[in-house]
């Protein structure tokens, strides 16, 4: 038996989900439009601005940087937090405390002055490559997420399994490959997918560290309204909602969505 | 042997924080204390300029608000997805992780389209006879507070929902069955079991919404400047990085103190919990 509710809590939680997503609604609409300014209903539909994204090559070309910015930062993300995660269970004992704390940090200092940071004493001083700062600033920004969905997976798994696995002779490498990685599989799907999606979306970190020849996407987005408010950013947002739906298409597939309410 | 190995694995990640968080950010603190005018010389001109200020007091009152309305709507919004059935609970975490994890950019937009001069709201209401001439909603404070609250609504709602999950069921019909009101079971037993869950909640919106900087940027303009436009506008429009800088700091100095502050609070309030 659950507990009886209010008509009036209903309703208003009715609401707010229309709110949530009434917005998002109308960003659909807006991009099938036939006409050059942006209108709700759209009059007429079209998929003449979805030609248009492709027909732009900025967004053709920031589509391809924000893909390659996501995967290789989401890619050493994992290469440094599946250890790091795996140390802080593991030897949760021998390491220092503030140690997870500043697994946290990329999220405690606000992401702009991060991005400001990183400009200003790494891609300047250093004279280091603004694609490389990026990706550098875009690992940092997802290493929280790795680090914690690992740790929250590796947190119900018995390290007794492993001993006994390196006890009978198997490898350290073996043993992570063949024990340990196929029990944190689905963190690791959880962190991959949450890493991209944070990266493919930020804003923050990469207004500072973008410039003449290389933007991602969102900056893109903000560079295009500026001048133009026509409904090829409102096609451009219907591409970014449709990866959203593909990737929890493969959370809820490999997960169940709940897990993010965790 | 042991604390070796767990060093050695968890060298890599505390490395690259160390180097390319913590150095780069505590440098650029110390240079505000490092100009030639004196080492509080950037923190005078900041807070002696009265439109910035403005632009701080703007900040912190955009976010307080932010983080009220945010509260109140997740909380409730927290607690009936709670205690729905298993198949809506789903069908409704779905539809508030979606707009999550839509960016930004998007979801700002959104509301551009909405709130414009000939947007979706102007059209209806002079459409309807209700006005005779559109408003002006884009570029208000109202507007970047109303795009704040839709950005961290769905945060709000799942940070409670698992809080409020665990609550049980038995508890709030015990509270019922001893002759409590609704509303005295909800502020006398929902209520304070819910607090850890609502400081973070609160903490998550107010530092989010005051370090922001694509949302303002979109829906207040320059007219509506906060610390997050401002100081990229000190940065890469005015390229005055010291003023940049000092604007940095702040921020940092306000999250930090705001999460320490909030998590004190939290174990005050229920020792048990955080």
């Amino acid at each position: 038996m659950t507990t009886k509710l209010h008509p009036a809590l209903i309703a208003f939680t009715a609401l707010v989900f229309v709110f949530l997503i009434g917005p998002l609604i109308i960003v659909v609409g807006a991009a099938l439009s036939d006409t050059t300014y942006l209108t709700f209903p759209p009059q007429g539909l079209s998929l003449r601005w979805f030609e248009n994204i492709f027909a732009i090559s900025a967004f053709r070309r920031t589509i391809i940087t924000s893909l390659q910015i996501a995967f290789l930062s989401t890619f050493i993300a994992l290469l440094i937090g599946i250890p790091a995660a795996y140390a802080l269970n593991r030897y949760r004992v021998q390491l220092p405390g503030w140690l997870s704390t500043l697994f946290v940090l990329p999220i405690l200092v606000p992401e702009l002055v991060l991005g400001f940071s990183l400009l200003k004493n790494v891609a300047v001083q250093f004279n280091a490559p603004i694609y490389l700062s990026l990706v550098v600033g875009h690992s940092l920004l997802v290493l929280p997420y790795v680090v914690r969905v690992i740790s929250a997976s590796l947190a119900s798994f018995d390290f007794s399994i492993e001993e006994a696995a390196i006890s009978l002779g198997s490898p350290p490498l073996k043993t992570f490959f063949t024990i340990l990685l196929p029990n944190v599989r689905s963190g690791v799907i959880a962190a991959f997918i949450l890493s991209f999606i944070t990266s493919i979306n930020d804003v923050s970190i990469s207004i500072f560290l973008t410039g003449p020849g290389i933007s991602t996407l969102p900056i893109q987005i903000l560079a295009h309204m500026e001048q133009f408010f026509d409904p090829t950013v409102a096609s451009v947002s219907v591409l970014l909602m449709a990866l959203t739906v593909a990737v929890m298409a493969i959370v809820e597939r490999t997960l169940g969505l709940t897990f993010l309410a965790k | 042997m042991k604390r070796f190995a767990g060093w050695s694995l968890a060298s890599p990640a505390t490395l690259a924080v160390v180097i390319f968080l913590v150095l780069p950010v505590v440098a650029t603190i110390i240079t505000t204390f490092l100009t030639p005018a004196g080492p509080l010389a950037p923190y005078i001109g900041f807070f002696g300029s009265g439109f910035r200020r403005t632009v701080l007091w703007r900040t912190i009152q955009v976010s307080l608000i932010t983080t009220v309305i945010a509260l109140f709507i997740g909380f409730i919004t927290a607690y009936v997805v709670s205690r729905s059935p298993g198949w809506l609970k789903s069908i409704l975490i779905i539809a508030a992780v979606f707009p999550l994890l839509t960016g930004v950019v998007v979801r700002s937009f959104a509301w551009m389209i909405i709130l414009g001069k000939n947007g979706i709201l102007n059209s209806a209401l002079v459409g309807s006879g209700i006005i005779a001439e559109p408003m002006t909603m884009l570029y208000t404070q109202g507007a970047v507070i109303v795009a704040m609250v839709y950005l961290f609504v769905p945060l709000m709602v799942l940070t409670l929902v698992g809080v409020l999950e665990s609550i049980p069921d038995d508890l709030i019909q015990a509270s019922a069955s001893l002759g409590a009101k609704p509303m005295a079971t909800f502020t006398q037993v929902i209520l304070p079991l819910a607090v850890p869950g609502l400081i973070v909640g609160a903490v998550l919106v107010f530092t989010g919404s005051f370090t922001a900087y694509a949302t303002p940027q979109l829906l207040g303009g320059e007219s509506q400047m906060v610390m997050g436009t401002l100081m990229y506008q000190q940065a890469m429009v005015t390229f005055d990085w010291v003023s940049a800088s000092t604007i940095a700091a702040i921020m940092v100095v306000i999250t930090i103190a705001i999460v320490l502050l909030m998590t004190r609070v939290a174990k005050r309030l229920n020792p048990m919990a955080v």
